[in-house]
């Protein structure tokens, strides 16, 4: 499989400049916030939008070059699955899926469960019918480089659950370098081997998704992958909040720091806990959010991650008062977001 | 209840104003006296040439107005807005005046000295200069509603430019287009002011309907009431067919801003 190469790709956006330089093979997700600049890298590598500066290649070929190459679209072979999918109204799904190349039309059906709907048009599918659709037909174009605006965001709740299972599978089973945008860390991190926060047209961080985790470069890559963030001055070992809490954590810093803390590291008791975990945070209980068979529990400025099991255990109720607990090994320090 | 009894009133007092003149001119004389009429000399005539340079100026309208509006819709160039200004002139400028001016311009003595004046082509000349503009506006309102992430996809999937516009663009665009030219093919028949300045009114040459209606004013009415009719009947056909062409594109897009096209520049 030959990678997906940016390199120091620059593209002028309102805000900011953004500028870029990828290595993809496998799958990639680059996530960010909305307007970071993430569609616009896909535009650029699809074609339909020129850069500044840079070049953008498959194995050694040049798909764009400042100065002396920019191939138009379609003389790029690349498939690009548009986050509402842009099929075309006025064709069933049979001639929507032959537009990108009738060789393999019939597999694609049969491959993507939407060969009984070959004749409907696309206004009469559902949404996850509809990702199926726009796949095969990106597919149909026999791509070197697969790339998903934002797959998942057009979906509801309910559906996404599924269609992300069923993505993940397929990207696991093609042989592609597959490059995937999203503002949502744990769908990156679902679907792809390889993550890049871009913030403001810059990557902060790449790595797996376990390393953001572990080791987030500042605390914009901590908030994002999920973490609790809290800021406080740093004296050695002890960190000051501006409530005055003061926590434990492992590694000494001094000065302004942020703290990441991760919600499935916080234990929730209804007791002063006499155990290993050196900072506790007590509180009523500010919101109780479930979803699936996890509940998320607010205390302070903390929130818990439990099981809906300890919840009804415990009895917790929005107001009443509980302790959040936390070891000081799992209170990383981390940069404070620039 | 009596707001809307008011209302109701004058719901129904338009309708009657609006329609009463229309119907009058089936029922001011018997129906088989009108058919007759329609084997005058002059009413046959009037009726080949107004298809005749009808069809011949919309075709021109369709082929080069097609493209500029395509251009005009999807690319933003200094100037733009004054292209588009200067695309409607032929809306507001009165067309006798227009009538006027192309003689001006294309007359034996004119600017550019042709020597199509007074003749069917100068009939065509003028219903195409008169009638662009409806078809032009209403074609942009379509091309700019249909989704640019269509003709995208369609440029990612292999298609150049031509295919994408064929395959794509165009079958979206339909509706609103065909809708555009049932407006400037109406227009277009109804054509009289520039037609007569540039054109004169010539049986069997330059003589369309609407001429021929004010020429045998004062000769033969039941003629007159018969050519009305000709054309009461092909504008009906055109308001159904616009209707029609209209809900065809609303019910087959996943967008719904075709209507609002027209009903943003008409």
């Amino acid at each position: 499989m030959a990678a997906l190469e940016l390199d120091a790709v620059e593209l002028p956006l309102r805000a900011f400049r953004l500028e870029l330089t990828l290595a993809v093979s496998g799958t990639f997700a680059l996530v960010g916030p909305s307007g970071a600049g993430k569609s616009s890298v896909l535009r650029c590598v699809s074609g339909l939008a020129r850069p500044a500066g840079g070049r953008i290649g498959v194995g050694g070929e040049s798909w764009f070059d400042a100065g002396h190459v920019n191939l138009p679209p379609e003389r790029r072979r690349v498939g690009l699955v548009f986050q509402d999918y842009a099929l075309f109204p006025h064709l069933t799904v049979r001639e929507n899926v032959e537009f990108g190349g009738k060789a393999r039309v019939e597999e694609l059906l049969e491959r993507f469960r939407i060969a009984s709907l070959a004749d409907a048009r696309p206004g009469r599918l559902s949404g996850g019918e509809r990702q199926r659709v726009a796949l095969a037909r990106a597919l149909a174009r026999d791509p070197q480089v697969l790339l998903l605006d934002e797959p998942l965001a057009a979906l509801d709740a309910h559906t996404r659950t599924i269609v992300r299972a069923e993505l993940q599978e397929l990207l696991a089973a093609l042989d592609l370098p597959v490059l995937l945008v999203t503002h949502d860390f744990e769908d990156a991190a679902a679907l792809a081997d390889t993550v890049g926060v871009l913030v403001d047209g810059r990557l902060r961080q790449l790595g797996a998704p376990s390393d953001l985790v572990a080791e987030p470069a500042d605390a914009f890559v901590a908030s994002f992958t999920g973490a609790n963030v809290l800021h406080g001055v740093a004296d050695g070992t002890r960190v000051h909040l501006p409530d005055g809490t003061v926590l434990a954590v492992a590694e000494p810093a001094h000065g302004e720091v942020a703290l990441a803390v991760y919600p499935w590291d916080v234990t929730v008791g209804l007791e002063q806990p006499h155990d290993s975990a050196l900072n506790v945070v007590r509180g009523p209980i500010r919101s109780l959010s479930a979803f699936g068979s996890r509940v998320r529990v607010a205390i302070g400025p903390v929130s818990a991650e439990i099981t809906a099991e300890s919840c009804e255990r415990l009895g917790l109720s929005v107001g009443s008062p509980a302790f959040a607990s936390f070891k000081a090994t799992g209170t990383r320090v981390v940069a404070v977001a620039s | 209840m009596r707001w809307y009894a008011v209302c109701l009133a004058a719901v129904v007092v338009a309708l009657a104003f609006l329609l009463l003149p229309v119907v009058a001119i089936f029922v001011h004389t018997s129906p088989s006296h009108l058919v007759d009429q329609l084997s005058n000399p002059v009413v046959r005539d009037a009726f080949v040439v107004s298809v005749k340079t009808s069809v011949l100026a919309q075709l021109l309208i369709l082929i080069v107005g097609t493209p500029a509006a395509y251009l005009i819709a999807t690319h933003r160039f200094p100037g733009r807005a004054l292209v588009i200004t200067l695309v409607e002139l032929p809306l507001v400028l009165p067309p006798a005046v227009a009538g006027i001016a192309l003689l001006a311009a294309f007359g034996r003595y004119g600017l550019i000295g042709t020597s199509i004046g007074f003749t069917q082509t100068a009939v065509t000349v003028a219903v195409a200069y008169v009638a662009s503009p409806l078809y032009v506006r209403q074609a942009v309102a379509a091309f700019e509603a249909t989704d640019p992430n269509l003709a995208a996809a369609a440029r990612t999937l292999g298609a150049g430019p031509g295919r994408t516009f064929f395959r794509v663009v165009l079958p979206l665009a339909r509706g609103g287009l065909a809708a555009g030219l049932a407006l400037s093919f109406a227009r277009g028949l109804g054509e009289f002011g520039a037609t007569i300045m540039f054109a004169g009114s010539l049986q069997k040459v330059t003589q369309t309907l609407p001429l021929a209606i004010y020429a045998e004013f004062d000769q033969n009415f039941d003629a007159t009431l018969a050519m009305s009719g000709v054309l009461i009947v092909i504008s009906i056909v055109l308001l159904v067919g616009l209707r029609i062409g209209l809900g065809w594109q609303r019910s087959n897009s996943t967008q719904s801003s075709s209507l609002f096209g027209l009903s943003a520049s008409s």
